[in-house]
């Protein structure tokens, strides 16, 4: 068995990339001929099972697209897709942060907080420096600056659990956001942060490329870098990845700077869509991320999970809200239908989960 | 293997060892040659787990020598006793159950390029260690029914299988197996029971702690058992020492 939520090669579709890769899979290129392991692969029907089910969340967003292609006419149109890819830039961004933290058993609760602080400031800075380019390398500093201090706090100051660290600085973070400010909004963001907040290329916003972006280099960390390998170690068996010389407490840092990094970008975005810097905005974003992060599939327990479905995850949510409005329904029913679909996708998993014990004693009982 | 004319693989000699008050590891003296497989036996409390834990450089001895192909070495850290090719597979086996077996095999050491980047930033070559893995279970007779399965869907001894070829793979010289068979039913102990053989076999030296007699019956060179941190006895373990073993182990005469 193999799955797709973690960065391990061996799959003849992800190995495509790889010329002459010698994988584990029974292909003609690989191990015939030799005396060695048995290279037979059983496709029972639990086998069968487990295979939808981690193509699962890939599954449920099709299903969802499909009825409300038949409920609304408007859905599938590219400017309403634009809008979906647009309102939903923010939530993946955050997405991707995250699911490096859950990777390691984390969670970070501030990021919606430090939106608003990467907005806040860089609308401040703007008063006094007119470079773009500038605005936007002070509002990643941000970024990073909060999520560095969540992980250093976290794993120096030995704090049992991030859910703390997070929670006190997902107060800080708005407060000082709030405080700058005295609770009013800072107009004027730099036109290309405008641009890359609210343009778009044909039909298709800016931010959409820069989502693609900045998820391709996430799966690239994830699974081709040996950081990105040492992340789903550390998530599955810290204590095995500190016996084996893996620095976990750096690789621990490294994704909540990565995750507040993360959280900066979404900053330019949403500052640039309102022409603002305004120290309400991401509020309860970092739930809208765990819950993209969750129904893409990721363990809480740490080790799995994989940028693509976390995306997905984000879309889902982008896409219920965006249908619920389409087909005019009462939008207090927005988030029960969400939390029924986080319920759904992770009884998907708890199901998995128990295929794949049985799998493991149908194997047990064969060798 | 890398050993220089008859030094043996490991040597230790007047290892002590204390936590506070508690003396143990009391004056113990071992070694093992390359190709030899020795059982390390005692009853809980005997101090055995804490003699590996000196030898793979998680304790550091208070006293006393190790020396590796006659040379002598400090075990300052579980890393250097990993450099100098000596690696343990503890009762827990440290195995990561959602990576595959030879992401398992490199955690921590991965092959990866270019070698000017530090080792964290590098580009993992996956289909080398995948291949190097497939050579090493290959070698080891190891048997998985999908060696590209994560470790976590295998069973009992199929885990234990890939924690000792784990460490085999990296072990230029000493691979110690903190109660290997402990876990296991009876057909897996026996194909773990093999492996060591084949260890052996090719030339490691092999330390075995282990509570169950008759597999230190059949794998085993030689034992040594320890008593409250010493040393007590030594044997070649067969049918006829197996009485003088036992009371050794529990302290009574026989």
């Amino acid at each position: 068995m193999r799955s797709s939520d973690e960065p391990v090669e061996l799959d003849p579709m992800h190995a495509s990339g790889v010329t002459g890769s010698v994988g584990l899979s029974p292909s003609p290129s690989g191990v015939t001929g030799q005396a060695g392991p048995p290279l037979r692969r059983s496709y029972s029907p639990i086998h069968l099972a487990l295979m939808l089910m981690r193509i699962g969340p890939a599954l449920m967003l099709l299903v969802l697209v499909l009825i409300l292609k038949f409920s609304s006419v408007k859905f599938l149109t590219t400017q309403n897709i634009g809008n979906i890819l647009d309102q939903t830039a923010m939530i993946a961004l955050l997405a991707i942060g995250m699911l490096l933290v859950i990777l390691t058993r984390g969670i970070d609760l501030s990021v919606g907080s430090t939106i608003a602080l990467a907005a806040v400031v860089g609308a401040m800075a703007f008063h006094h420096i007119r470079s773009g380019v500038v605005i936007i390398v002070v509002m990643l500093a941000v970024g990073l600056a909060a999520g560095a201090v969540n992980g250093l706090i976290y794993v120096y100051g030995k704090v049992p659990h991030p859910f703390i660290v997070t929670l006190a600085t997902m107060g800080v973070i708005r407060g000082l956001a709030l405080w700058l400010t005295q609770g009013v909004p800072v107009q004027g963001m730099p036109s290309i942060v405008v641009a890359i907040g609210g343009g778009r290329i044909g039909w298709l916003p800016k931010s959409t490329f820069l989502v693609a972006g900045v998820a391709l280099l996430a799966t690239l960390v994830c699974t081709r870098v040996v950081w990105g390998r040492w992340i789903y170690a550390v998530g599955g068996n810290p204590e095995a990845a500190r016996r084996t010389g893996i620095p976990v407490r750096p690789v621990l840092v490294s994704v909540y700077a990565i995750s507040g990094l993360c959280a900066g970008i979404a900053g330019v975005v949403l500052a640039g869509r309102l022409n603002a810097g305004t120290p309400t905005s991401g509020d309860g974003a970092e739930l809208d991320a765990i819950a993209a992060v969750v129904i893409g599939g990721a363990s809480f327990l740490g080790g799995r999970g994989n940028v693509g479905n976390a995306l997905i995850g984000a879309l889902m949510i982008g896409v219920i809200r965006n249908g619920m409005n389409l087909l005019d329904v009462n939008a207090y029913l927005q988030p029960i239908v969400i939390g029924v679909v986080i319920v759904l996708a992770v009884e998907i998993d708890v199901i998995r989960r128990w295929l794949e014990g049985r799998f493991r004693t149908m194997h047990a009982a064969r060798a | 293997m890398t050993g220089e004319g008859n030094a043996p693989a490991l040597r230790i000699t007047g290892a002590t060892k204390r936590f506070g008050a508690v003396l143990a590891l009391d004056d113990v003296d071992l070694e093992v040659a390359h190709g030899e497989v020795l059982a390390i036996l005692g009853d809980n409390g005997a101090g055995k787990s804490t003699l590996i834990k000196c030898i793979s450089g998680v304790h550091r001895l208070d006293a006393g020598a190790i020396e590796i192909d006659g040379l002598p070495v400090s075990m300052t850290s579980p890393t250097v006793a990993r450099a100098l090719g000596v690696e343990t597979v503890y009762q827990d086996l440290a195995l990561f159950d959602n990576l595959d077996p030879a992401a398992n095999f490199y955690a921590g050491r991965e092959m990866a390029a270019p070698t000017w980047l530090p080792l964290g930033l590098r580009f993992l070559r996956r289909s080398s260690m995948t291949a190097e893995t497939v050579n090493t279970l290959k070698r080891l007779e190891v048997r998985l029914p999908d060696p590209g399965a994560h470790v976590g869907l295998m069973s009992g001894g199929q885990r234990q299988a890939v924690a000792v070829a784990r460490a085999a793979a990296f072990a230029s010289r000493v691979v110690i197996l903190d109660e290997p068979t402990a876990a296991l039913g009876l057909k897996e102990s026996r194909g773990v029971l093999d492996l060591i053989i084949r260890l052996r076999d090719s030339g490691h030296a092999v330390i075995v702690v282990s509570h169950a007699m008759d597999h230190v019956m059949e794998v085993a060179n030689r034992a040594i058992v320890m008593r409250r941190g010493r040393k007590v006895g030594e044997a070649i373990p067969d049918r006829e020492s197996q009485q003088r073993i036992v009371a050794l182990i529990v302290g009574s005469d026989i």
